[in-house]
């Protein structure tokens, strides 16, 4: 240490050796109270001074034992339950586990139902993206594209109010159709609401996801190299912005969805539009396109769904699943969503496991925010989209 | 591939390791496997040029009555064929090898698994519970679990 100071002193510049002296590590409780948390996520984050070096998620705040509650409900109660997994895209929490009773049961669902059901899974996807690229916009610090955005995800929550009585958890779908039939001026709504997304879109473009001050904020942090996504089975936006052309809606198509022509945005290395594959911006970008894609599948199912015919009939007056077990997976709006299901052929399930996406998500946290500034790890966390409801169940 | 020619294909391999494919007509047929060498069965089904599964789904626990249940839902991305593996370990010694160290996806699957059945994988490298509090006593989702009356002071059941 003596000889240290003298040489600094002789050749007259400050040499400060870091590797001499003990740098203090903080360790900081981001949440479970925090909006920029999206819910009731602690993050136990170790800090050398702003740089993240290590971080602990504790879950769990939000559990409601939804696998316990299954097992004590028969098949048709359990569709609000699934509903309140991921609370803001519930209809296509529902699809998932609809099918996985209908394949155990062995029911058959008419075209109508199917493509009306991808309808209203698609206005859900549409409402679920608006809501992220405004929440993912609100964690950078942009107000106002929040307040843009609520005008058009109202839109959606009003059509969708419209078939099904409730604004937010639907309890929509049942095994072998959907609970209410089709409402008169349901194709004109969908018309209208398609027009004012695109429109919402383009100004949302300009004022948010190309402005310069939110690129500077979102791109190149956050890194999630194509290997390591597929490794930690990430699915949906955050394996797609990665390079990952995965989605179960063109892998395994379920449903009506061979029926619709559609394309895949997805983020590959060397065909960026700005920073690079795998940042927070391109997963960002994704739902952009997204909606787009969403908006061509609703067109084509304006003209595929037929005026005749009933969406209530196929409902089955005793419900009757045979024992058997089935995993049945749909593109939730965050990605791969499936549920475990176990029969045992009485009226209640033996056992329902649901794969929750953003669960799965939420574990590439620690991997992909070490390194990075403490105002950069919301950003990480904004852009991966959980919501806390999945995530603990 | 198709279960049949897995199941053929993991048979020479592995031999007796590899118990039965069960059919199931109206879902997904499973194939049971000796818990003491899922390790290597898992590896190679990761590692093998024509299985190829890089994607582990999904990894659940359950209560089978006597013995617990560790199920394995494998999904190749670029075959895009999927496969359900079980494993039965008994319950007086619920330990089964971890797979962290092939998919780290497992990481959380299993903590959960541990947390809500109670089987216990060995070589995890933080093994603790996930969804429930750190201090909760038992396993929620065995068959014959309890409710406590109390947990800190508050009454537990509604």
């Amino acid at each position: 240490m003596e000889n240290n100071l003298e040489n600094t002193t002789n050749n007259n510049k400050i040499n400060i050796e870091y590797s001499q002296f003990d740098s203090e590590r903080m360790r900081l409780n981001a949440g479970p109270q925090h909006p920029s948390t999206h819910g009731v996520l602690r993050l136990e984050v170790e800090l050398d001074g702003e740089i993240v070096t290590d971080i602990i998620p504790h879950l769990g705040y939000l559990h409601r034992c939804f696998e316990k509650h299954c097992e004590n409900s028969n098949y048709n109660q359990i569709v609000p339950f699934v509903d309140r997994l991921d609370y803001v895209s519930a209809i296509n929490n529902e699809f998932p586990y609809v099918m996985a009773v209908e394949k155990l049961a062995g029911i058959e669902v008419s075209e109508k139902v199917q493509i009306l059901r991808a309808m209203c899974a698609e206005i859900n996807r549409i409402a679920n993206h608006l809501l992220a690229i405004s929440a993912f916009g609100l964690d950078s610090g942009a107000f106002t594209p929040l307040l843009f955005l609520f005008r058009e995800r109202e839109f959606a929550l009003g059509i969708l109010e419209k078939l099904s009585g409730a604004r937010l958890l639907y309890n929509y779908f049942c095994p072998g159709g959907v609970r209410y039939e089709i409402y008169s001026d349901f194709k004109k709504d969908v018309k209208v609401f398609i027009d004012s997304v695109r429109l919402a879109m383009k100004e949302m473009e300009d004022l948010l996801i190309f402005n310069d001050i939110f690129i500077k904020r979102t791109e190149k942090i956050g890194l999630l190299p194509k290997e390591v996504a597929i490794n930690f089975a990430c699915s949906g936006p955050v394996a797609r912005g990665s390079g990952i052309n995965f989605d179960i809606r063109k892998s395994a198509p379920y449903s009506s969805y061979d029926k619709f022509d559609f394309d895949i945005p997805v983020v590959e290395p060397g065909k960026e539009v700005v920073g690079v594959s795998g940042d927070c911006w391109s997963r960002n970008w994704v739902r952009v396109k997204e909606i787009e894609e969403s908006c061509k599948i609703l067109e084509q199912g304006i003209t595929l769904l037929p005026d005749e015919g009933s969406v209530t009939d196929g409902i089955p007056k005793k419900l009757k699943v045979p024992a058997g077990e089935v995993y049945c997976k749909a593109e939730n709006t965050k990605g791969e969503l499936g549920f475990y299901l176990v029969s045992n052929g009485s009226d209640k399930p033996e056992r329902v496991r649901a794969r929750a996406t953003s669960f799965v998500n939420l574990a590439i946290l620690p991997s992909i925010s070490k390194g990075y500034m403490f105002a950069d790890l919301i950003m990480i966390l904004g852009s991966i989209d959980i919501v806390l409801g999945e995530v603990d169940r | 591939m198709t279960i049949q020619e897995i199941y053929d294909l993991l048979k020479i391999h592995f031999n007796d390791d590899i118990k039965e494919i069960t059919d199931i007509s109206n879902g997904d047929s499973f194939i049971t496997v000796n818990p003491a060498n899922i390790f290597d069965i898992l590896q190679f089904c990761r590692d093998y040029e024509t299985l190829d599964f890089d994607y582990l789904t999904l990894i659940s626990g359950m209560d089978s009555g006597e013995n617990l249940g560790v199920v394995y839902h494998l999904y190749s991305m670029k075959f895009k064929h999927s496969i359900v593996i079980k494993a039965f370990v008994p319950k007086e010694s619920p330990n089964i090898q971890s797979v962290v160290y092939l998919w780290r996806a497992a990481d959380w699957h299993e903590r959960e698994a541990f947390d809500l059945i109670g089987v216990v994988f060995d070589g995890h490298p933080n093994l603790i519970r996930i969804l429930c509090p750190y201090d909760w006593e038992g396993h929620p989702l065995r068959k014959d679990y309890v409710t406590p009356q109390e947990y800190h002071g508050m009454k537990v059941p509604y």
